[in-house]
């Protein structure tokens, strides 16, 4: 097939992918690698960061799930996901770059919190979910499925994952008296279809990462 | 409407300097804010609330902040002199080699400098910087952008300047000279393009910044 997705069932990065070439109607060849066992192609077509997603178009292979947006939607023009304006466009840009340089750290951070450091951490996550919610125009009605955009598919898997993570550790993350905009975002977006069929199962991904986070916590 | 262009900066960011070398690739004029660090302007903190950082820019009252989302901005508001490949491929590579010097090649180096030069941080740098080396190596072009600077080589300007103005003040290398020819042509012919060279700080002043940074005094 013309179009390859290399991915990992679990990584956020490859959902934001995935979201992208559903709402553009693009057919792909999903290829799950393993992330303990890394296979000889994704070596060979991103020997840089050895990580998915990796996408590969006519042969020519691509990284990092937001050069990978923007390539997708300048390829296929239908269902548009950057806006038109340079300044709004910049706007996605920036927010998309802020969930990479400041949630994703905390989210590894979290995955192996120790007891005794959750609550800081915890804290922190709702500073920075409270900054994230910068992001929203509360006069801007919520996205549907036909108008999901470049910074939507950027930014949704952040209430997945924070709802496992608040059931995994049994913290509060995303407190309605903190965030209470993006928390309803959050809600009604993950409740949108196109974004339904993509998402892991959540079961699935909990237990994924209470392993996880067990092994990296207990003393061996 | 008379188009109003500033710049919240600091002279000798290597991150300011790239949003003045992608200005002056397209010709624009602009104010320099030179701001205190230490003492922030009301107007930056209100321009960039997220980071509180330089550079930002503000266009006719819109503040954009990241140097490399500033950058393709520049790129899509003002036409001609493109930044950026007109290929999406080629596009897709230009922001995958940006977003790595930005997250895996500046970090080492900078490690190695604090650590003034310890063998396992200078190695880790050189492995960053093969990459780059290759991909040189690979194109066969005078620049990342093949003829003409585009914003892999901007990005990379850490590498032609600002890392030699360090290596100086630590009297160590990094940046192995013979280990990376490519590179090194590179460095000769970027801080020579005219847009990069009008914009470049004083070195001695960097060197002696730097002297400070990394507790060489």
């Amino acid at each position: 097939m013309a179009v390859k997705l290399l991915g990992i069932w679990q990584s956020p990065f490859v959902l934001r992918v995935k979201l992208a070439l559903s709402l553009k109607g693009v057919e792909y060849e999903y290829i799950e690698d393993d992330i303990l066992n890394k296979s000889s192609m994704l070596l060979q077509y991103n020997p840089v960061y050895k990580k998915v997603p990796v996408l590969v178009h006519n042969g020519k292979p691509m990284a990092e799930s937001l050069v990978i947006l923007e390539y997708i939607d300048e390829i296929w023009k239908n269902h548009p996901l950057l806006p038109e304006d340079p300044f709004e466009k910049a706007r996605s840009r920036f927010w998309a770059k802020f969930v990479d340089d400041k949630f994703v750290p905390m989210i590894i951070r979290m995955l192996r919190i120790t007891s005794d450091q959750k609550d800081n951490a915890a804290k922190e996550t709702r500073e920075i979910l409270k900054t994230l919610e910068g992001s929203l125009d509360p006069n801007k009605p919520f996205p549907e499925d036909k108008s999901l955009s470049f910074m939507d598919i950027a930014i949704v898997w952040v209430g997945y994952y924070t709802q496992m993570l608040e059931k995994m550790l049994d913290v509060k993350l995303l407190d309605d008296e903190n965030t209470p905009l993006l928390n309803t975002w959050f809600r009604v977006v993950l409740n949108l279809q196109v974004i339904k069929e993509c998402l892991p199962p959540f079961d699935k991904l909990l237990t994924h990462y209470t392993n996880f986070h067990e092994r990296h916590t207990t003393a061996s | 409407m008379a188009e109003e262009v500033k710049l919240h900066s600091f002279r000798g960011s290597p991150y300011g300097c790239r949003v003045e070398i992608a200005l002056n690739i397209k010709g624009i004029k602009y104010d320099f804010i030179q701001e205190d660090l230490n003492n922030k302007s009301p107007d930056l903190l209100k321009y960039n609330p997220v980071y509180k950082k330089i550079p930002v820019l503000v266009h006719n009252g819109n503040p954009i902040s990241e140097s490399v989302v500033i950058v393709e901005y520049i790129d899509d508001a003002w036409k001609g002199a493109p930044i950026m490949p007109v290929d999406a491929y080629e596009k897709a590579r230009a922001r995958f080699w940006a977003k790595f010097i930005d997250e895996k090649f500046i970090p080492a180096i900078f490690k190695a400098f604090v650590s003034h030069g310890e063998e396992q941080d200078i190695l880790e740098a050189n492995e960053q910087l093969q990459f780059l080396e290759n991909e040189l190596k690979v194109k066969g072009n005078k620049f990342f952008g093949g003829d003409n600077i585009n914003l892999v080589d901007i990005c990379a300007g850490y590498i032609a300047f600002w890392a030699g103005a360090a290596e100086e003040a630590l009297g160590i290398e990094v940046v192995t000279r013979d280990k990376f020819p490519k590179l090194t042509e590179w460095c000769h012919n970027y801080t020579n393009c005219q847009v990069v060279k009008d914009n470049l700080p004083p070195r001695e002043s960097l060197v002696a910044y730097y002297k400070w940074l990394f507790g060489k005094e």
